[in-house]
């Protein structure tokens, strides 16, 4: 595993210098059933495609902020900070 | 020693000399001379012994791509002679030969091991009786191997650096087409990285008639921008990122646009003996003859399959050297067998039936069987092969995007710079540089030399006739291999160890697949080729690692802490004073006066911000919104699974700002933990980390308020100051933050403050305190002291299955929190369902310590817990420990059975702290 990845602070970067924090999981609102909590906590969609992530720039500004990023490819198609994210 | 006239466009240099040593003796050698061709010119022939059976080798391929020329430089091994310039004063050994290269006992292997030491040999010969195979496995690994490492690692003569490029184009090989290719880019406007295996670029062309060609063409590219690396070998494609080994630089390049321009590889013939000294490829011989004016030879005979060995019988005869006889096997004569014991003297020509059978004495035999094109980098770049029966061997049949391939490797024939133009203008266009290229004109078919594609093997049955010259592997022994059953390339590589070793498949890939296909019945396009993998070119592990990088934190009081004696650990990736050599008398030391230790190593964050309050109450399971300015509260952090992730204390230090400390292995992963939320969470909240920036001191014990009523101006009575209070002061005239904690049991002072004035304030207390006894204290009496109390340690005793109700902390659980917090789920859940299992402490008569990790026991001997933590409390006088019971087990008295190794160990189950359970002396 080799790209870049563009950390919205400082650019274009190694994705070795990044920290993978897992696809976007949406915690539940409501107290959930403990299906529903092993699911957020344990499950991932682990899809093939595109996918909306978490980074963390570990050694650089230690920002965190999504990626929007092909599973199979490795095609970051963009970064962002959490706010600044695109709508879907 | 003797050399030709000077060569045009020869490599050394005849005015100067250069001298290094080889097994001790003094060798002269000219600048220019790689260390193979001073010592072939002084006359060696016997270069290495071979890997298994310690048969001698010589020059074969004169260009870095086979195995018979390794050998140890200043005591690194694995270094190719043919290659490697000669440096004054250099020290060369031989690999693998004892006592010398001349007189190698193990040469006995040769002679009579054959039975004995078939393909997986290690698994039948060797293996019984079971006992003898610890001796087996010693004296095998003596005989076999490629060189020795040198056992001490603590002198290194060099360093590697890491170096990032990112290019336009990054061409790979330095041929008339590669440098083509870079020109045709760099020209265009892109910028272009190239990458040469040799010393200069020009490859075969620079032996080979076309040095001016080579030279005029190098100067061109550097002019244009390219930037050439030589001696570089490019080890691999990972998804786009090429390392590129230089000396003591490894290169990461990551290119737009990769141009292929590796060549091909000169293949050898199998027959019986093809390995004696003597017998070399037409390649490195006129590279012997051209580059460095050496005569391989005084008689030659050549066999070949192609117009290359008629090639070199004309450098040859140019050179004065006899040529004895031709082979062509496009007239159906091949070599099938070279005698001699030490080096070739002669050799056996005839058909491949057999007939027509001609002995021709000699003292080199020049061979040549084809060319293997250089794919395995463009198949890991993703390209593909397909066999190409015409020639005898696999070509490339396709290309991904931004991969290109020029010159011989992609087909080219006797000039190869046009298709490094188009490629170089391919790259150029794709980067939007250029127009797109004219596709060449469908010219007449360029006029190719016929060529004849070699059996797998001739004169079978004459002798050993090796087809991997790296690991010893025979025609035979894939025969035998077929017949065990690996009837697959890929298995009887890994069976027989063929094309893994040293020269990566370049010289017996081919021969490999082609034995396949003649042990199988099957045709070479079905047997196909084993994987293309990483490294390319052999590469030290050094040079793979870089820098030696082991960061280590020292806290600013570190020197001290030497000074004073301290046995120092690495405690994560600090270095920590674990003692000053007396642990227990340095507990007692706090209980009796005063103790001092260096917590700079905690976790330190300031949260600030209108939200401070609320973040943290999301972030912990107990409340902090609440908490008083100058108030210090404990806090377990847990994940949404509600399980424990580290703890520490959070003080409030006004409306807006909160001093969180945590763990020493976790600050990064708490400062991590808590970005993420706030990235999440968005709320009116700013962290700063200043684990780095302040030093930390835990002053304790009875005598500890009378030491700090020395240092500071503040009212340090327990009224003014009590327990779970912070205040600010300056210390010994350094400004600080004070927190009244008790982690290990006595009236204690934490004293943070900024590290510069670390070994200052360090210096300050422990004078303050010699009236009162005060000692330096480390970790393991911190441990000892903590246990007493039964202060967990996140990690220690508990486990990423444990949820603050296992730990016996119910009490920081606020269910009844308003706000959603991380993990209030999962712990209402677990509030719900008690824990099947529990955190106790549990003490033992005076005596045996169990080892931490020990299994707790039921009463039929069945593991039902184990021990976390125990040491012996000298405070006390007994054994303490704490331990993971089931829950049943859980109450005061109860008998609990720890087995340690051979000892059954019975212990009293204590829940509540072992020293001050009611803390009357931490408040006090």
């Amino acid at each position: 595993m080799s790209y870049l990845m563009t950390c919205p602070h400082c650019g274009v970067r190694e994705v070795t210098d990044f920290a993978f924090g897992g696809e976007l999981n949406a915690r539940p609102r409501e107290r959930p059933t403990l299906r529903e909590l092993s699911t957020y906590n344990y499950f991932r969609r682990n899809v093939a495609g595109v996918q909306r992530e978490w980074w963390y720039h570990r050694s650089g500004c230690r920002a965190w902020f999504i990626a929007e990023r092909d599973t199979r490819t490795n095609d970051v198609h963009w970064t962002a900070l959490p706010d600044e994210v695109p709508a879907s | 020693m003797s050399r030709l006239p000077a060569q045009p466009g020869e490599r050394i240099d005849r005015s100067t000399s250069v001298g290094f040593s080889f097994d001790g003796k003094r060798v002269e050698a000219l600048a220019g001379d790689t260390i193979a061709s001073a010592l072939y010119a002084a006359g060696q022939r016997t270069f290495s012994r071979s890997f298994k059976y310690h048969r001698r080798r010589g020059l074969l391929c004169c260009a870095g791509q086979c195995p018979n020329c390794l050998v140890a430089v200043d005591g690194a091994p694995g270094v190719r002679a043919c290659t490697e310039p000669v440096r004054e004063g250099m020290a060369v050994e031989h690999l693998n030969a004892s006592p010398s290269l001349e007189h190698d006992v193990m040469a006995v292997t040769d002679a009579v091991g054959g039975p004995l030491t078939p393909p997986g040999f290690y698994y039948k010969t060797f293996i019984r009786p079971r006992r003898l195979w610890p001796l087996y496995e010693k004296a095998l690994r003596h005989a076999a191997g490629l060189g020795k490492l040198r056992a001490s690692q603590d002198e290194r003569e060099w360093r590697t650096e890491y170096r990032r490029r990112h290019a336009d184009v990054l061409v790979v090989g330095g041929g008339l087409a590669g440098l083509r290719a870079a020109i045709a880019a760099a020209e265009a406007g892109a910028d272009v990285v190239l990458a040469d295996e040799g010393p200069e670029p020009g490859g075969r062309a620079l032996a080979e008639g076309g040095h001016e060609r080579a030279r005029a063409l190098a100067e061109q590219a550097r002019g244009a921008g390219v930037e050439v690396l030589s001696s570089a070998s490019v080890l691999g494609s990972f998804d786009g990122l090429l390392p590129i080994w230089q000396a003591s630089t490894l290169h990461q390049v990551r290119a737009r646009q990769l141009v292929f321009a590796t060549g091909v590889v000169e293949q050898p013939l199998v027959f019986a003996g093809n390995d004696l000294p003597g017998v070399m490829l037409a390649g490195g011989v006129r590279r012997l003859i051209a580059l460095y004016g050496i005569a391989p030879g005084t008689r030659a005979v050549v066999a070949t399959t192609s117009d290359r060995g008629l090639e070199a019988a004309r450098a040859l005869e140019a050179a004065g050297v006899e040529v004895a006889a031709i082979a062509d096997l496009r007239e159906g004569r091949t070599v099938l067998e070279a005698e001699g014991r030490k080096h070739v003297r002669a050799v056996v020509l005839g058909r491949l039936d057999g007939s027509d059978e001609r002995r021709v004495e000699c003292d080199l035999l020049v061979v040549s069987g084809g060319v293997a094109p250089a794919t395995s980098l463009i198949a890991q770049a993703g390209g593909r092969t397909a066999y190409d029966a015409a020639r005898g061997h696999f070509a490339l049949a396709e290309l991904p995007d931004g991969v290109l391939a020029a010159g011989a490797v992609a087909g080219a024939g006797d000039d190869p710079e046009p298709s490094g133009q188009q490629a170089g203008a391919r790259a150029a266009h794709a980067l939007g540089l250029a127009d797109a290229p004219p596709t060449p004109p469908d010219g007449p078919p360029e006029r190719r030399a016929h060529e004849a594609v070699p059996p797998a093997v001739s004169g079978a049955g004459r002798g050993k006739c090796f087809a991997c010259l790296c690991e010893d592997v025979t025609a035979k022994d894939i025969h035998l291999s077929v017949d065990e059953g690996y009837d697959s390339i890929e298995l009887s590589k890994r069976y027989t160890t063929a094309t893994m070793g040293p020269c990566q498949g370049r010289m017996c890939q081919l021969p490999a697949v082609r034995l396949m296909a003649q042990e199988t019945g099957q045709d070479l396009e079905r047997v196909g080729t084993t994987t293309a993998r990483p490294p390319w070119s052999a590469v030290p592990l050094g040079a793979l690692a870089g820098r030696p990088f082991e960061p280590a934190k020292r806290s600013a009081i570190h020197p001290r802490h030497r000074e004073l004696g301290a046995r120092v650990m690495w405690a994560g990736d600090w270095r920590r004073a674990y003692d000053y050599g007396d642990p227990q008398g340095e507990a007692l030391a706090v209980h009796e006066g005063a103790g001092l230790i260096d917590v700079s190593t905690l976790g330190k964050l300031i949260v600030r911000g209108p939200e401070a309050g609320a973040f943290l109450d999301r972030l912990y399971p107990n409340r902090f919104a609440n908490l008083e300015p100058g108030r210090i509260r404990y806090g377990v952090l847990t994940s949404d699974a509600g399980r424990i992730m580290d703890d520490g204390t959070v003080c409030r230090l006004d409306e807006e700002s909160f001093y969180v400390t945590t763990t020493s292995s976790g600050a990064g992963a708490v400062e991590q933990w808590f970005s993420w939320w706030l990235a999440d969470w968005r709320m009116q909240v700013a962290l700063t980390d200043v684990t780095q920036g302040l030093a930390a001191v835990n002053l304790a014990g009875p005598r500890a308020r009378e030491i700090m009523g020395r240092l500071t101006d503040l009212d340090c009575s327990n009224e003014a100051f009590g327990y779970l209070d912070a205040k600010r002061a300056p210390v010994a005239g350094v400004q600080a933050l004070l927190l009244r904690i008790g982690f290990v049991g006595e009236v204690g002072y934490e004293i943070h403050f900024p590290a510069a004035h670390g070994q200052h304030v360090w210096d300050a207390i422990l004078e303050a305190g010699a009236q009162d006894g005060i000692r330096p204290f480390g970790l393991e009496p911190q441990r000892i002291l903590r246990l007493q109390k039964m202060h967990i340690l996140v990690g220690q005793d508990t486990d990423s299955e444990s949820t603050p109700y296992g730990a016996a902390m119910p009490w920081i659980v606020k269910l009844d929190k308003d706000e959603d917090f991380i993990g209030k789920w999962a712990l209402a859940h677990a509030a719900e369902h008690p824990s099947e299992t529990a955190l106790v402490g549990f003490t033992l008569p005076d005596g045996d310590v169990p080892t931490e990790g020990a299994a707790v026991l039921d009463e039929r001997g069945e593991p039902i817990g184990q021990v976390t933590s125990a040491r012996h409390s000298r405070q006390l006088g007994q054994v303490i420990g704490m331990a993971w019971v089931p829950a049943a087990l859980a109450g005061d008295g109860a008998a609990i059975t720890i087995s340690d190794e051979s000892r059954r160990l019975r212990a009293q189950v204590m829940t509540r702290p072992f020293y001050d359970p009611d803390g009357e002396v931490l408040r006090s």
